[in-house]
């Protein structure tokens, strides 16, 4: 079987040979048109005067287009259709398209692009959080409140109480890849989109209202995303329906991509926030209630920002058991790019607040930061009672999920695989199993499948916590320049769309007459490498070896009525998918072949590329021609939804997701009190990816994830001016992590285990929830602070050198 | 306009180009050979990279003008004619060194450079090199692991290697 091996990505021989094509790469008609868009330089205003004429004499110029050549502007929202693609006449933030170019080379349409003559009637923009709430410049009417038990009850009876506030920064998606778009027209008013999108639905959903025809004469194409993260969820509608409408006025091909100082200015990115606590807690540093307030800031217009905060409050517990909480959300309305989807969806920023929290209560008790999380965590799960019947692991049950032989050659990447078929799930670590009673989340979820307790233990063995911790504290002791940090944070990650029915998918499965086979699903490819993992459950299902699957690009003319490939739920959702196509195909085979291998079609199986029942088998491909010649198809939809969610997000009560991911990490970080600059020493994590469907892809992930969460609680830090406009808007002055920046030693492990819930073979999600992991390093600099005098040094995030600077200078008090 | 003549992966090519052209544009809208990506447009994140006369070159802000008569060596022209890649090509594809990809012919160029200034680079030296290169899926773990195996150096004891 295929799956569960450590397989290099499908496409690593066309990546490493520059063979692999973006959408950029896509040979186009010599006629093919470029465009670019013109930009607002204000924040807030009235569009007093718009003069294009330089533009439309521009060398190369065949259109200008700006809001007045639309009877209705069309629209690129993915939620509340508040955005148009051009300028209306009001300015909502510096850098709203407000006229574009269509020219003959990129070049001429960006040079024409500057020279639009505006003239603006100004107005004050709403920036800052403060500003916003000042304003009452919100979202929603009012803020979304999710709470449980008696707060003030459990606060007035604490033993102790804190309270604190922290920033959390935003972050650039900075994929690799800018936002581009290609639209060909095609007879008839259709067009054809190639988009670096995640989510090709939308794309074709809102070329088609665009351009005021239906949906079925919009195909939308995507091979894949040079990086998405999030920033391709919703913010290709822009250039995909600037494409399309140029197009088919001109009838001609056209392409857009950002310039990546454009990308900067005109997209979105992750929310910041601000996240203000009060705590209370006992001697041991129980927490006995816990009160947040969120002030999400989600620039213009409205996008995915509620979904996000959302997300925030629905990770406002992280790994602990709230005896009383309540948590309180205000959606933030300010003159600055839309806030959007980036990896984590606002449970990162959730998480960040309760881990403040521990921190700042191991702080006030002078215990370890540690202890005091394990003290909150919540109950550790019971094992399971074995797999569902007719569940497919349910029939396998292996407990060392990996293949060690095949993980050899990942070098220091350790793997850990269990002591056999007791890991099923938890059952091997978990302390009191049985005893414990699941703890209950804020929203009224019972955690089920919980394991922390158990990961955490194997990681403060494998990470070697205590010894280095001790470590730590003598050399703050013997140096008063540089001081070390160390910090162990865990994770607990909802998998799941939150708005539910998004949470279905498609797939469409073809074998030929040579047994070959052509497999398409829903889901987009942005180097995750969902594609593979999908194919190696296509070739699994099928019993063929994986180069009799053709991977093909998604395309919403083979399946419609997609979900975005985001929520980490790509292959959960589209390898359910696709093996239920498979199965349907090996359904009718197996009927078809059974009399021949004299026996039932139930006990037919397909395996090693034969068709066997007992001791008679045949050749797939002759299996197949059976079939054919049978007259019967060989082709076959799949579809899957999520079972068991159901959620209210205004009452915030219900069970939004499926399971859980886990995870914990590690790291011990050493800063310049000087200078403030640091450096990440080493890291090491546990990451919980249940029965993982390809290993390799898997660490990739979480390597990946860990760094880039890192990168926005330390280096990134995005800056806007006091006029709303965005001064980091380049690598030159937005700094996200280089290879010098990853830690010097970074050790990953997969956590040996099964998903309790019947997912695709056992696997669990796997996109977002290593992001998290990045807070180790974060709590780890602010222990390092910590070491630098008594106070709390509260420290900011990001992290930046100016940041640190601070927080030592907050720990060593005034002087 | 005046001419260019350069050696673009063993094949000699002309093109007419104004003076503002960028190697990175005669590349891709020109010659069609779109492996050299570009990333930020202003030569920091080394997706466009490529090999001139032998050096470690950001093709986003070289004039084609500049290079008449230079021997360019592009992703493209990094395999063997019979399609055998080469031993970084091959060891990013086996140690995972990419996930999207789009970086992955800047770090295969700039990997080929290190490994010809310095066959036996240390994981140091290779951390240090591929600072002009940016990647935003890896981590870079896996990369600089398809650099150690590429030269022919360990890769299993990369964490002790380093501390």
């Amino acid at each position: 079987m295929t799956v569960q091996k450590p397989l290099p990505h499908d496409a690593a021989p066309l990546h490493v040979t520059g063979a692999a094509r973006y959408v950029d790469d896509i040979p186009v008609p010599a006629n093919c048109l470029h465009l670019a868009f013109g930009l607002s330089t204000i924040a807030k205003g009235r569009l007093s005067g718009l003069d294009l004429e330089a533009v439309r004499t521009a060398p190369g110029v065949v259109a200008v287009l700006s809001g007045a050549d639309f009877e209705t502007i069309p629209d690129c929202s993915p939620s509340a259709h508040d955005e148009p693609l051009l300028s209306d006449g009001t300015i909502h933030y510096a850098g709203q398209p407000l006229f574009m170019v269509v020219a003959d080379t990129h070049l001429n349409a960006r040079k024409a692009a500057a020279l639009g003559r505006t003239t603006y009637a100004e107005e004050p923009p709403i920036l800052s959080i403060d500003e916003a709430m000042a304003a009452g410049s919100i979202f929603e009417d009012g803020p979304r409140i999710y709470t449980k038990g008696d707060v003030a009850a459990a606060l007035a009876a604490s033993p102790h109480v804190i309270e604190g506030r922290i920033e959390i920064g935003g972050q650039e998606h900075f994929y690799l890849e800018g936002q581009s778009a290609l639209a060909l027209p095609q007879e008839g008013g259709d067009m054809v989109v190639h988009s670096s999108s995640q989510h090709p639905t939308e794309i074709q959903h809102k070329v088609a209202d665009a351009l005021g025809v239906p949906m079925n004469a919009v195909r939308v194409e995507v091979r894949r995303m040079g990086g998405g993260f999030g920033g391709k969820e919703s913010q290709g509608n822009h250039l995909a329906i600037a494409c399309a409408i140029a197009a088919a006025r001109t009838g001609r091909p056209c392409k857009m991509r950002y310039d990546r100082d454009d990308d900067f200015i005109i997209t979105g990115k992750r929310h910041d926030a601000r996240i203000t606590y009060r705590a209370g807690f006992g001697d041991d540093g129980r927490l006995t209630g816990v009160e947040f307030t969120h002030l999400i800031r989600c620039g213009w217009a409205m996008d995915l920002s509620l979904p996000v905060a959302d997300r925030a409050m629905l990770h406002a517990d992280n790994a602990y058991d709230l005896p009383a909480a309540r948590i309180t959300s205000h959606r933030l309305k300010t003159n600055t790019q839309s806030a959007t989807a980036f990896r984590g969806f606002g449970g990162p920023q959730g998480m960040v607040g309760i881990e403040r929290v521990m921190d700042h209560v191991a702080h006030v008790l002078g215990r370890d930061p540690l202890a005091v999380r394990r003290t909150n965590y919540y109950p550790e799960a019971r094992a399971a009672d074995g797999a569902p019947e007719g569940s497919i692991s349910g029939k396998k049950k292996q407990g060392a999920v990996l293949d060690t032989a095949d993980l050899a050659g990942r070098g220091s990447v350790r793997v850990e695989t269990g002591t056999g078929s007791a890991t099923r799930f938890g059952a091997v670590h978990s302390p009191g199993a049985g005893a414990a009673k699941s703890g209950v989340t804020p929203y009224g979820m019972e955690v089920e499948d919980f394991i922390l307790g158990a990961l955490t233990e194997q990681l403060v063995e494998t990470a070697d916590y205590a010894a280095r911790k001790a470590a730590v504290a003598e050399w703050n002791a013997a140096h008063d320049i540089l001081k070390k940090g160390i910090a162990l944070t865990p994770v607990k990650f909802g998998i799941s769309f939150t708005l539910t029915h998004l949470n279905q998918a498609g797939a469409l499965v073809h074998v030929y007459q040579d047994g070959s086979v052509h497999m398409n699903h829903g889901g987009t490819e942005m180097g995750q490498g969902l594609f593979q993992k999908v194919a190696q459950v296509a070739a699994s299902r099928f019993g063929l070896p994986l180069d009799r699957v053709k991977i093909t690009a998604t395309d919403t003319g083979k399946v419609p009525n997609t979900s975005a490939t985001a929520a980490s739920s790509g292959s959960d959702l589209n390898g359910m998918a696709v093996k239920a196509a498979c199965d349907e195909i090996c359904a009718r085979i197996a009927e078809v072949v059974a009399p021949d291998l004299q026996a039932e079609a139930a006990q037919v199986v397909f395996q090693g590329g034969m068709v066997r029942a007992g001791q008679a088998e045949m050749r797939f491909e002759e299996a197949v021609q059976k079939a054919y010649l049978s007259r019967v198809s060989l082709s076959a939809t799949g579809f899957y939804k999520t079972p068991k969610i159901a959620w209210d997000r205004i009452a915030g009560k219900g069970r939004p997701f499926f399971y859980f991911a886990y995870g914990a990490a590690c790291s011990e970080v050493v800063i310049d009190t000087l200078t403030g600059e640091n450096r990440i020493l080493r890291t090491d994590i546990v990451h919980d990816c249940g029965a993982s469907l390809n290993p390799a892809l898997d660490i990739g992930q979480i390597e990946g994830g860990f760094v880039q969460g890192a990168g926005w609680l330390t280096m990134e830090e995005l800056v806007w001016d006091a006029t709303g406009a965005l001064k980091t808007h380049a690598p030159s002055t937005y700094k996200i992590p280089a290879c010098s920046d990853r830690p010097r030693i970074f050790n990953v492990a997969l956590w040996a285990g099964e998903n309790r819930e019947e997912t695709i073979y056992r696997s669990k999600a796997v996109g977002e929830p290593p992001f998290m992991l990045g807070m180790s390093v974060f709590s780890a600099l602010a222990d390092a602070c910590s070491a630098c005098g008594p106070h709390f040094p509260d420290l900011q995030a990001p992290a930046t050198a100016e940041a640190v600077l601070a927080a030592v200078h907050r720990a060593r008090g005034p002087a | 306009m005046p001419q260019v003549t350069l050696s673009v992966n063993g094949t000699q090519m002309t093109a007419e180009v104004e003076g503002r052209t960028l190697l990175v544009e005669l590349l891709r809208d020109r010659f069609r050979l779109t492996g050299t990506h570009i990333g930020c447009d202003t030569s920091q994140c080394g997706a466009c990279a490529v090999h001139v006369d032998g050096a470690l070159v950001k093709a986003c802000t070289a004039l084609a003008l500049d290079l008449d008569g230079a021997d360019v060596t592009t992703i493209e022209g990094m395999a063997g004619a019979d399609g055998t890649l080469s031993p970084v090509q091959q060891a990013f594809q086996d140690h995972h060194g990419l996930q999207c990809g789009f970086c992955t012919p800047g770090m295969v160029m700039a990997a080929a450079a290190l490994l010809s200034e310095n066959p036996k680079p240390t994981v140091a030296e290779i951390r240090e090199y591929l600072e002009g290169n940016i990647c935003r899926c890896t981590g870079y773990h896996n990369i600089v692991k398809a650099i150690l195996a590429a030269s022919g150096q360990p890769v299993d004891d990369l964490a002790a290697s380093v501390a």
